[in-house]
């Protein structure tokens, strides 16, 4: 294929498809388009090579505005369309697109097996805590209590967390950003794109109809830097207004504490590299009403990529054998009739 | 038992079965005979029938493992009815098989197994062995054995459970005696395979030579018998079963077409060989995918098809279940690719190593909405090696997922198979677009209707496709009345005009008259034998096999006007007679068979007979 042709050079009307979006006015689902028609031109890949594959839902209607190949699946299954496609085609930078619902419930198997074989694909997981397409039922990320039109007395199931699903399934990429972090949102995409393997990027999104203000504590101007934490590599820990609070190690709990009085060289240090997952766990919990939710790379650590083990596989296993049919053939007892 | 051991006899053709328990090693003892005698030169065919517990309690009914083999001095096409000879190496596999055996059939026993204990694991209250009446109904010989296989094995510095593994070893020495084979083949075998371990092999050496010496010296035997070579096409031969010949297929057809083949499957009985065989061959670009579940398989096989490698999955009925909605996206986003159905007995997990043509319908018309695609089914073990290749030829050429109705009774069947040379078989021709002028995703090509096959990669062609009604040609997203009916009825066409591009149904035998006998799968072999032997009694009997079963051969139609009856012996409670008399208005008779077993010959010579009479 024409892959690793001369770097292209394609703007952001280059992705727009012909397609007419038909989000709600004011989805966040809007907003997270942008960003990504923004950023791939950024990343100087031919736009025949990049795929987007979603399952079922409102997210999933996402490869219809982007002007590259892509698939509508069917619902919870775009994980397993992209292994088999980055199989087939290791070169092709190939994207899922799903939700808390598609990835989390119908399609919680494949998404945690795509992330354990590290299928070198991005999942991008638009999570706005809700069932939107199907008209407002509480999904797997609902909070306990969510009054729903399938939960009218309240949800009696505890919500899962992308980001510990993410780590119990040993992914190597973990992010998060938010639909109107404009800026952080474009980073995060060019880091998971860039990255080698599976990259999960959850993106807390505001479905405006049936669950909106779901992520307000975050969004609303006022209160974003109290209760936002940006994780940097390599860096402290704060948040606050004035960057005035930090998160310091009680023996295993996080604690939030005032630099001034807890010092920032006792404060946590961030390591996205770290071998282990243990911080990026211990991050995935922290959130409302006692702490900030963490927003950047919880984790990005290096691992071979499924294709690119595979093949290997294939590699070696062409220079040990010819590839002779007839050979393959005659494996076992043969005889001759004359 | 009164005649010395020189007699000797020629015979047409001979039925074994070989039973014990799981750990007797009764497969291994089956094939060894089965290669033998195919290099030797006769036809055969064969019938393993295995437990699905990997470890049934030893002894028990439940672990009884069975070989049943068929070998001819002329073509057969089954293996065997009623077996001439049983070898029996424990109670259980006694009391489960004893009934199969002709009437004055041989009877072999291993008498060390028939102990108190081994006699109260098989449920006996008293030895069935004293019965006086067994001997008048059959040739019986009860031989020690495992006593004279460790006897034979004295001073070999084994484990005594070892040594009493190699009882199998005896009882095929004792049988490659009585039909007068040659021990060589075996004896290479053994050497190719324990040859490091040199006492193994030296057991299982001595065991074997110890069996047929006894058959020649212990005037136990009278008769020793002759079968003949057989008449076969000049090549180079090997045995195959059903599922290798699948896999070779399938590999086969993406080394024609150029492509790397994608095959991704889940684990699931009697299917998994298929994947094991293929995760050997990365050599040749096979790329195999042992998927999280049943749905990841068929959803890996469509994306690695979109990509543009020849993509198949694999698996069983409760497998189909669960890809249902992904292959009706396949069907909807028009991608070529081959779902392998190796059929086993259902419903639900059901009879996980035993054979039936149960999933037909399901192929058919198991899934949401119109979703017509084309079906294929191997007639015998050597037959899937040519339709998994003729699969991924309607694929391609088609643009459609293909089923192959594969069956547990084939998969596992083997026979002899001439290697083709490459040069034998028809080239692949598969055109991806790439010029973006007037390039529309589901444009069709006027015969075929088939959609362009255009990969990601290819530069100004970009376009979306997905499980949601399209605007014809265009593919866009359409729910416009007049669009979904004319996408159906499109989809639809384009597998029946696939009619136009396979051969026409042959028939064998009368060519019109009383009775047309129509099969398909594996039930060819039985049907073709059926009829034959009904034409030889002046019956007037026709025999048509159905390899594709969507659509149907172009003249189905006017061979079945040419018989007074149509009777169609399957697998299951008539699914081919409810297809064929929906489609062609005629009424048949059903010859239903429901017990994990294949037809037997005589189940469908008696039916023909009882139609005739």
């Amino acid at each position: 294929m024409k892959s690793d042709a001369e770097p292209v050079t394609l703007t952001r009307k280059d992705f727009v498809s012909a397609q007419e979006v038909r989000w709600c006015p004011g989805c966040g689902d809007n907003a997270i388009l942008a960003q990504v028609q923004k950023t791939l031109p950024e990343l100087g890949i031919p736009r025949e090579n990049i795929v987007f594959i979603s399952g079922i839902g409102c997210s999933s209607r996402f490869p219809y505005y982007m002007n590259t190949y892509g698939i509508h699946s069917i619902h919870g299954r775009a994980p397993t369309l992209a292994m088999g496609l980055k199989v087939a085609r290791p070169e092709l930078q190939v994207w899922v697109v799903t939700g808390d619902g598609d990835a989390l419930a119908i399609g919680g198997n494949h998404f945690a097996h795509a992330m354990r074989r590290n299928i070198d694909i991005n999942i991008l997981l638009f999570n706005n805590r809700i069932y939107g397409l199907t008209k407002g039922q509480y999904s797997p990320t609902s909070a306990i209590g969510t009054r729903s039109i399938s939960s009218p007395d309240g949800s009696i199931e505890n919500p899962v967390n992308p980001v510990g699903v993410a780590i119990g399934s040993e992914a190597a990429f973990i992010a998060r950003t938010v639909d109107v972090f404009q800026k952080h949102m474009s980073e995060i995409l060019t880091r998971a794109a860039n990255h080698r393997g599976a990259s999960l990027v959850e993106i807390a999104q505001n479905c405006i109809i049936f669950n909106d203000g779901a992520w307000a504590h975050m969004t609303d101007p006022d209160n974003r830097k109290e209760n936002v934490l940006y994780l940097e590599h390599g860096q402290p820990m704060r948040f606050g207004k004035q960057g005035e609070k930090g998160i310091r190690l009680n023996g295993l709990n996080p604690e939030v504490v005032l630099v001034e009085e807890a010092g920032e060289e006792n404060l946590l240090i961030h390591d996205e590299k770290a071998a282990e997952p243990t911080l990026a766990y211990l991050l995935s919990r922290m959130g409302p009403p006692d702490f900030p939710i963490p927003v950047g790379v919880f984790r990005a650590i290096d691992k071979p990529a499924y294709s690119q083990r595979l093949m290997q596989q294939v590699h070696a296993a062409q220079s040990d054998r010819q590839p002779d049919l007839e050979t393959l053939f005659r494996q076992g007892e043969c005889w001759d009739v004359s | 038992m009164d005649d010395p051991v020189t007699a000797e006899d020629t015979l047409d053709q001979v039925t074994i079965l070989f039973c014990g328990d799981s750990g007797d090693g009764m497969q291994l003892t089956g094939s060894q005979l089965t290669t033998t005698s195919a290099v030797y030169g006769n036809d055969v065919s064969t019938l393993p029938d295995y437990p699905s517990e990997i470890r049934a309690p030893a002894g028990s009914l439940a672990g009884v493992s069975a070989f049943q083999l068929q070998f001819a001095n002329h073509e057969i096409h089954t293996p065997g009815d009623r077996p001439d000879v049983l070898v029996a190496m424990n109670p259980a596999s006694f009391k489960v098989n004893l009934y199969k055996l002709q009437p004055q059939g041989t009877l072999i026993i291993d008498q060390d197994a028939f102990s108190e204990r081994g006699l109260a694991k098989a449920g006996y209250a008293e030895n069935p062995l004293d019965d006086p009446g067994l001997a008048s109904r059959y040739r019986m010989h009860v031989v020690p054995a495992t006593t004279l296989t460790l006897t034979a094995l004295e001073g070999l510095d084994l484990k005594r459970t070892a040594k009493m593994r190699c009882k199998n070893f005896f009882a095929l020495g004792l049988v490659c005696w009585l039909y007068d084979r040659p021990l060589d083949h075996i004896l290479d075998w053994i050497e190719k395979k324990f040859g490091r371990n040199r006492d193994v092999a030296e057991a299982n050496r001595r065991a074997l030579k110890a069996g047929y010496h006894y058959g020649d010296t212990s005037e136990a035997f009278d008769v020793q018998w002759q079968v003949r070579t057989a008449e076969r096409q000049p090549g180079t031969y090997r045995i195959i079963n059903g599922n290798e010949a699948t896999a070779l297929g399938l590999v086969t057809a993406a080394q024609l077409a150029h492509k790397p083949l994608v095959y991704s499957s889940y684990p699931i009985t009697p299917a998994s060989d298929v994947l094991h065989q293929m995760s050997q061959w990365k050599h040749l670009d096979v790329r195999t995918i042992q998927a999280e579940d049943e749905i990841a398989a068929m959803g890996a096989t469509i994306g690695a098809a979109y990509g543009g490698a020849l993509a198949a999955t694999g698996t069983s009925g409760p497998g189909v279940c669960l890809k249902s909605e992904a292959i009706n996206l396949a069907i909807m986003l028009e991608l070529p690719l081959v779902i392998l159905d190796v059929q086993r007995g259902g419903p639900s997990t059901g009879l996980p190593t035993k054979t039936e043509q149960t999933d037909l319908l399901q192929a058919m018309f198991g899934r949401n909405g119109e979703s017509p695609l084309p079906v294929l089914a191997p007639a015998s073990p050597k037959d899937c090696f040519d339709t998994a290749i003729e699969a991924f030829r309607i694929a391609v050429r088609h643009m459609t997922p293909v089923f192959i109705l594969s069956e547990g009774f084939l998969a596992n069947g083997s026979e002899p198979w001439r290697i083709p040379s490459i040069s034998e078989l028809e080239p692949f021709q598969i055109h991806h677009p790439d010029d973006p002028a007037g390039y529309q995703p589901y444009d069709r090509n006027p015969d075929t209707l088939a959609r362009p096959w255009v990969l990601p990669g290819t530069p100004g062609m970009e376009h979306r496709v997905g499980g949601l009604e399209k605007q014809p040609v265009t593919g866009t997203v359409s729910y416009a009345p007049q669009d979904h009916e004319e996408m159906c009825r499109q989809r639809a066409q384009k597998v029946e005009r696939i009619a136009g591009y396979i051969p026409e149904l042959e028939v064998t035998g009368q060519q019109q008259g009383d009775l047309l006998v129509l099969s398909w799968g594996g039930s060819y072999g039985a049907a073709v034998t059926a009829v034959q032997r009904a034409n030889r009694k002046g019956l007037s009997v026709g025999h048509a096999h159905l390899r594709y079963l969507n659509p149907f051969p172009r003249n189905l139609g006017d061979v079945l006007d040419r018989y007074d009856k149509v009777m169609i012996p399957e697998l299951n409670n008539g699914q081919l007679g409810l297809l064929v008399r929906a489609r062609y208005l005629r009424d048949v008779v059903h010859l239903p068979k429901l017990q994990g077993q294949p037809f037997s010959v005589s189940d469908i010579e008696t039916k023909i007979e009882d139609l005739l009479a």
